[in-house]
């Protein structure tokens, strides 16, 4: 019953990956819209890029890290 | 983390955390603090290659450089900009550290990602070390530099006077968050990354049709896996810089 639970567990972790998708290409969308609008000053800024991406992903990565306990780990 | 695969489902065994196994390399016994373990060998072989690459590259110190004494410079100068950028002129004298920062976590995910090698940087007790102590010279500097005026980090002069008490409050907890998510943000990245291409290599068992698929999946995980590799050393050291101007200039 144990394992079945883990598993289940594992499959509801894993929707918050698509939750950091969902995040990741909101930030990389609006950076897109904005670099296309003014593309001199979007060089600039592509360090904010990456770290808002990072920011994103991070949390992302905490869930996959869940899910992945939940299925080996537990 | 024993990383066993609790049920075998259908017969096929997966055990992708298995690889981040600390072991012994010589003898046999418990692990003790100075136990040579794998963990210690890939560290060394991490500074091995930062010497053979900044020192013996550079020992020519020609005007024209050569490829390795090219690289060397191309990476000292794209850590000096973000520095010099990040914190502004008073924080290039925290360069050295921070260089060491980015090269070291540089390496350890490059050398992670040859085959049958151990990723130091995937395990959190690394990257632990590496966080907290960023956030411990960040906080002792900003009290140095600043004293008691460090503390207007919480201090949100712009919001109204009502909101300040609040705004402080999580403006503290999200400061003690910082080492949490700096380290867990590495280790999660590389530990991930890792087990996602032992998953997709075991796929490759299930019969003669999927191997070829399964493979071509590795190989497109592993492409993702260095550019991850190189993202988050860029990123641990951009934040690092991020924290050092909060501390050497405190302002909100």
């Amino acid at each position: 019953m144990e394992g079945e639970l883990a598993h289940i567990g594992a499959g509801l972790a894993a929707i918050g990956s698509g939750a950091a998708a969902i995040g990741v290409g909101h930030v990389a969308g609006n950076f897109l819209a904005g670099a296309l609008r003014n593309p001199s000053a979007a060089a600039g800024q592509t360090a904010t890029l990456f770290i808002g991406i990072a920011f994103a992903e991070a949390l992302g990565i905490f869930s996959f890290l869940v899910a992945l306990l939940l299925m080996f780990a537990v | 983390m024993a990383g066993e695969a609790n049920s075998e489902s259908g017969g096929l065994e997966f055990h992708p955390l298995d690889q981040f196994e600390v072991h012994r390399i010589f003898g046999e016994g418990p692990i003790h603090w100075y136990t040579i373990t794998n963990v210690t060998m890939w560290m060394a072989i991490a500074v091995v290659c930062i010497v053979l690459l900044l020192v013996i590259g550079t020992r020519k110190r020609a005007v024209v450089p050569n490829r390795t004494q090219s690289v060397a410079e191309t990476l000292y100068g794209f850590v000096y900009t973000m520095v010099e950028d990040v914190t502004g002129k008073d924080g290039i004298k925290y360069f050295p550290y921070i260089f060491t920062l980015f090269i070291f976590i540089l390496i350890s995910n490059f050398l992670g990602l040859l085959p049958m090698a151990f990723t130091t940087t995937s395990h959190i007790a690394v990257t632990a070390i590496l966080a907290f102590a960023v956030f411990f010279t960040v906080t002792i500097l900003g009290f140095f530099k600043n004293g008691a005026a460090f503390l207007g980090l919480f201090w949100v002069s712009s919001a109204p006077l009502a909101l300040r008490p609040i705004l402080a409050v999580i403006e503290i907890i999200s400061y003690f968050v910082r080492p949490v998510s700096h380290s867990i943000r590495l280790a999660g990245n590389l530990m991930a990354g890792h087990a996602v291409l032992k998953v997709f290599a075991g796929f490759a068992q299930v019969g003669l049709i999927v191997a070829p698929v399964a493979i071509l999946g590795v190989v497109a995980i592993y492409a993702l896996e260095v550019l991850v590799s190189a993202i988050q050393a860029y990123v641990f050291t951009i934040l690092t810089c991020v924290y050092l101007k909060d501390a050497l200039h405190p302002s909100h």
